[in-house]
């Protein structure tokens, strides 16, 4: 019996069956190919590189745009790496931000090495001494649910980590260039003049 | 303000937070250095502007780039030594991504500098953001400032570039304690 039993691609269905005009960023790695199994969508912004950053696109996204929603979606290893981002975004607390963390204990796209989530670390943990207040640990589907009734409003900053269990899933590969992956979600949230400013 | 509009013409940093309302810059990231205290004091008493402080360098990279893909212009000020900080970011997420980037780098290692564990870093400053392609410009003198900084910040944003302005040791006064 798997440690924990919430399966990924459930998970991000989950999460975003609901999502309307919800700005969705991703760490690099499995959570981009999570959200790319639920199809295109013009408001996902694939991250493909520089990894450790993602929480801090988020960021700068939902200050600039504090009426809409934004959640992160990204996995331990990339969070690990830029964990003194949770500092920084607990400095500013926008209430439009969600970070979902997908933590299966390892980094699945180089061989399946363990994180330090395996051992000793707790995310959740280091998100509360950050500062981040409403910061969680999800294992169960009950919990993984009331979750997603409640992450798509504006409401808190919230951090959830959700462990979810080893399974490789399929990989699916979005749109992979940069510059045509911002311009298109720009068009998508600004409206189509911003491309001739 | 007071100190800051009697003597406006040699207060470069007054002068770069005006080239900051001038461009509508909303969101300033930023790791402080002592070179730039003065113009984050302006930036921090100006509530049409965000103020992030940072960790490290490298998240304001990030943090920019999700700023322009909500439509917001921003800075990133950093001290010479966190350059290197953010070195991969700025590829693989702003050059991956031709996201538009202004950066404003105050010198240490160079005029006058007493520390030498600064002088590596300092030295290699310019090289490294030039292998990654960066616009990379010196300001020593105060009368070049705003002049040089509203250009850089304008085709950063007109040609999504990477742009740095170094704010050399020499118009900053090099720390001595």
């Amino acid at each position: 019996m798997p440690k924990f039993r919430l399966n990924r691609r459930y998970v991000i269905s989950a999460l975003l069956k609901q999502r309307e005009d919800t700005l969705v960023v991703n760490g690099l790695g499995g959570t981009c190919w999570d959200i790319a199994s639920l199809g295109d969508n013009d408001f996902n912004f694939y991250v493909w590189g520089g990894m450790g950053n993602a929480c801090m696109i988020g960021l700068g996204l939902a200050l600039s745009q504090p009426k809409k929603k934004v959640i992160v979606i990204t996995g331990d290893g990339e969070m690990l790496m830029g964990i003194g981002s949770l500092a920084t975004i607990a400095l500013k607390q926008p209430k439009n931000l969600s970070i979902v963390v997908f933590d299966n204990e390892l980094y699945g796209e180089t061989g399946s090495q363990k994180t330090h989530t395996a051992y000793s670390t707790n995310l959740s943990k280091i998100a509360i001494g950050s500062g981040i207040i409403n910061s969680s640990i999800i294992t169960t589907k009950a919990d993984l649910l009331l979750l997603c009734s409640k992450i798509h409003q504006i409401k808190n900053l919230s951090f959830s980590v959700i462990k979810i269990n080893q399974e490789q899933e399929e990989i699916v590969l979005p749109i992979r260039e940069g510059a045509y992956i911002k311009s298109r979600f720009r068009k998508a949230l600004l409206g189509e003049k911003i491309l001739l400013e | 303000m007071d100190k800051a509009s009697n003597n406006k013409k040699y207060n470069w940093p007054y002068n770069i937070y005006e080239v900051f309302k001038d461009n509508k810059i909303k969101q300033i990231a930023y790791v402080p250095d002592a070179g730039h205290k003065d113009l984050i004091d302006y930036c921090e008493n100006d509530k049409n502007i965000k103020m992030i402080s940072l960790t490290s360098e490298e998240e304001g990279v990030g943090l920019l780039a999700g700023a322009w893909l909500g439509g917001e212009k921003g800075a990133l000020l950093m001290q010479s030594s966190g350059v290197g900080n953010c070195i991969n970011s700025i590829a693989s997420i702003t050059r991956a991504c031709d996201f538009p980037l202004l950066m404003l780098v105050t010198m240490r290692g160079e005029w006058n500098e007493f520390n030498p564990w600064q002088v590596p870093m300092g030295k290699a400053t310019a090289k490294v953001l030039e292998a990654l392609n960066v616009n990379v410009t010196r300001c020593e003198k105060i009368d070049d400032v705003s002049e040089t900084i509203n250009a850089m910040l304008g085709l950063a944003y007109k040609t999504n570039s990477i742009n740095a302005v170094l704010l050399s040791q020499k118009l900053i006064g090099a720390k001595d304690f």
